[in-house]
């Protein structure tokens, strides 16, 4: 016990970057109530066939455009189906569109964004001026070219986007990247003997992961009104299946004498996508260590 | 304890700071220029000298993380200029750097048994199963505890997270730890702590230092010799004692002058004025010529050779380094009140308490 330690203990309060976010989130009300209903909605998609009172694509003429009822709480189309339960489908629709063209859109931006900020040089160059051309031109008119090119349907709807908001990935990871290789920590690694490939997976990417979670929430709100979008134009889900944006597009000619059909598909996309830039709002806010 | 560890012969580093439309260089930046320098096994040699004389860069090109643009580094007979990827990460095995500011050294999203485990995993230094014991190994070693491998750095306070930075340099039983200021970014009741780790290590595994400073109170401290930079050129060099007590250079003088010592009554030294000139276009002949009081026209011409002016290896580059007049250095001995001294010895004591406490 002859030691003179002078050394400051550590502060108590033991926190771990992820608790501190999930503790700043949780004063954001709007954010934690958009994440309420994000949960909900992947709940109503994941249930959906238990949820819904009719099967959302059983015709019946004898109920067609009938306004909202205790029958047929959100009304009927014009082809006498189920507004309400078609809506609850359609939720699988938009939010695995949302979900994985970001996926998509993830898993080919992050490692070229990588390659580029740790490499830079001539890779860095040649994918900068894809990444630019790419975001030239308006985020929507791409998606519907690309759409138009592979064929109509939900699946290369979602590729489409995906590909769409790739540059938007290949640019963050890449500038964020290049503000992490300058830390001391990523020259430690070097001086340790990491091999490049580890020190992007192992010392990188994980620093470079609260910006990419708050951009991916976000770009999954833009995805699903792309989703909405290509399926308004019949380019996204395929008739008779139900999606939000197709039913838009079937509303459009009843707008004057059945306006709930054009309401409550409208309604839910206005919800979904408020509540994923909400939540990433708030996320983004939590993550920040310089908001308080 | 005896035989060269690592040489470097002229070694020249150049970066390019401007470049034309077609990427040919327009201005470079000399930041190293023939740099002579060798470190004997369990030497500590000292590099001092203003920010931006190349210090830092010294450190990086030594340990290959930067290339030289000329010159040999030899490192235990090996030359490892131009090193294969394989035989490079053989090389991080021998040598290891820690470095000034340990709240950026250390990954934020690692535990600290995460960083230090790395560095066993990557070399095989033990076997995996052996690899948890090592590491609490290790923290016991530079006085921290075995429980503090699941915690995270940003839980520890500045000393610690320095502890941390030493116990992975530590990890991978290097013959040379390139100290880049470790202290420095430390409060001053702690600085003392870390040199005595960083001495008891050294003495204990048979360490060499190669320790950079711009603070010459903590390099008396430390160093066996001493070599000070201006410039990316090499001034001055030989033992600390004589250093300190003799310097014969002009530059090395000034440095001397402005440290602060613990006594009263000290007159007043002449100080350097003006700024260090920048390394774009440094002058030519004698780069301190222009902030030099002793200077003539031969100094304007020609760059000065680090010659022998007396004494154990002692080389000064000052042309007029015999015609210097006489120096009374204020480091000479401590010149310090015996409260002070007390004092100092409760900081300096050894450390080895520290770490079974």
């Amino acid at each position: 016990m002859s030691a003179v330690t002078m050394e400051t203990p550590a502060p108590l309060a033991i926190e771990s970057p992820a608790r501190r976010a999930w503790r700043r989130l949780k004063q954001r009300k709007s954010a934690l109530f958009a994440l309420f209903v994000i949960i909900a909605l992947i709940l109503i998609a994941i249930f959906a066939p238990l949820i819904a009172p009719y099967d959302p694509t059983k015709q019946s003429w004898s109920a067609v455009r009938k306004a909202p009822s205790l029958a047929h709480w959100f009304g009927t189309d014009e082809v006498g189906r189920d507004i309400l339960s078609r809506i609850i489908y359609g939720t699988r629709a938009s939010l695995s569109a949302g979900v994985i063209s970001v996926g998509i859109a993830i898993s080919i931006g992050v490692p070229l964004g990588l390659l580029a900020g740790y490499l830079g040089g001539k890779v860095d160059a040649i994918l900068g001026r894809i990444t630019d051309a790419m975001l030239a031109v308006p985020f929507l008119i791409l998606a519907i070219a690309l759409a138009a090119f592979l064929g109509p349907s939900l699946g290369n709807a979602m590729i489409a986007i995906g590909v769409t908001a790739t540059p938007l990935f290949i640019r963050l990871t890449r500038g964020q990247t290049l503000s992490v290789v300058k830390e001391d920590y990523i020259e430690a690694a070097r001086a340790v003997g990491n091999p490049g490939w580890r020190i992007a997976l192992r010392h990188i990417l994980p620093n470079v992961m609260p910006a990419l979670l708050v951009q991916a929430t976000l770009t999954i709100a833009t995805a699903i009104i792309a989703e909405a979008s290509l399926s308004f134009l019949g380019l996204g889900q395929q008739p008779p299946a139900p999606s939000w944006g197709s039913m838009l597009n079937a509303a459009q000619r009843f707008l004057t004498n059945a306006p709930w059909m054009a309401v409550w598909p409208g309604l839910a996309i206005f919800v979904t996508v408020l509540s994923f830039n909400l939540f990433g709002d708030g996320l983004r806010d939590a993550l920040d260590p310089r908001t308080k | 304890m005896s035989g060269t560890l690592l040489d470097l012969k002229q070694i020249g580093k150049s970066f390019v700071v401007k470049r034309s439309l077609f990427g040919a260089p327009l201005q470079t930046l000399r930041a190293l220029d023939g740099i002579d320098l060798t470190l004997k096994r369990g030497e500590t040699l000292a590099i001092v000298g203003e920010s931006g004389c190349g210090k830092s860069t010294l450190a990086r090109v030594v340990l290959r993380l930067i290339d030289p643009s000329e010159g040999e580094i030899r490192f235990d007979g090996d030359n490892i200029t131009a090193l294969s990827p394989s035989a490079l990460r053989s090389f991080r095995r021998k040598a290891q750097l820690i470095f000034q500011d340990p709240f950026a050294s250390l990954n934020p999203r690692m535990t600290v048994g995460d960083i230090l485990n790395e560095p066993l995993m990557l070399h095989d230094v033990v076997p995996a199963s052996e690899q948890d014991g090592r590491v609490s190994a290790l923290l016991v070693q530079v006085g921290l505890k075995p429980q503090d491998a699941k915690r995270f750095p940003h839980e520890f306070s500045g000393g610690q997270r320095q502890r941390i930075a030493i116990a992975r340099a530590l990890a991978v039983e290097p013959d040379l730890i390139i100290c880049d200021e470790p202290v420095s970014a430390l409060d001053v009741s702690i600085r003392a702590q870390i040199l005595n780790l960083l001495a008891d290590l050294k003495a204990k595994l048979g360490l060499s230092l190669l320790f950079i400073s711009h603070d010459l109170s903590v390099v008396r401290s430390v160093a066996d010799r001493v070599a000070v930079m201006y410039l990316g050129r090499v001034v001055e060099e030989g033992r600390a004692e004589d250093i300190f007590a003799n310097p014969r250079h002009p530059y090395t003088r000034a440095l001397v002058n402005a440290v602060p010592l613990p006594v009263p009554k000290r007159e007043s030294r002449p100080l350097l004025q003006g700024d260090v000139p920048s390394p774009i276009s440094p002058p030519p002949g004698c780069h301190f010529q222009t902030r030099c009081p002793f200077v003539i026209d031969a100094c304007r011409t020609g760059r000065p050779p680090l010659e022998p002016c007396g004494g154990h290896d002692h080389r000064s580059a000052c042309i007029r380094h015999a015609a210097l007049p006489d120096y009374d250095s204020p480091m000479r001995d401590h010149a310090t009140a015996p409260v002070l001294k007390r004092l100092m010895a409760a900081f300096v004591r050894p450390s080895k308490s520290e770490t079974t406490n």
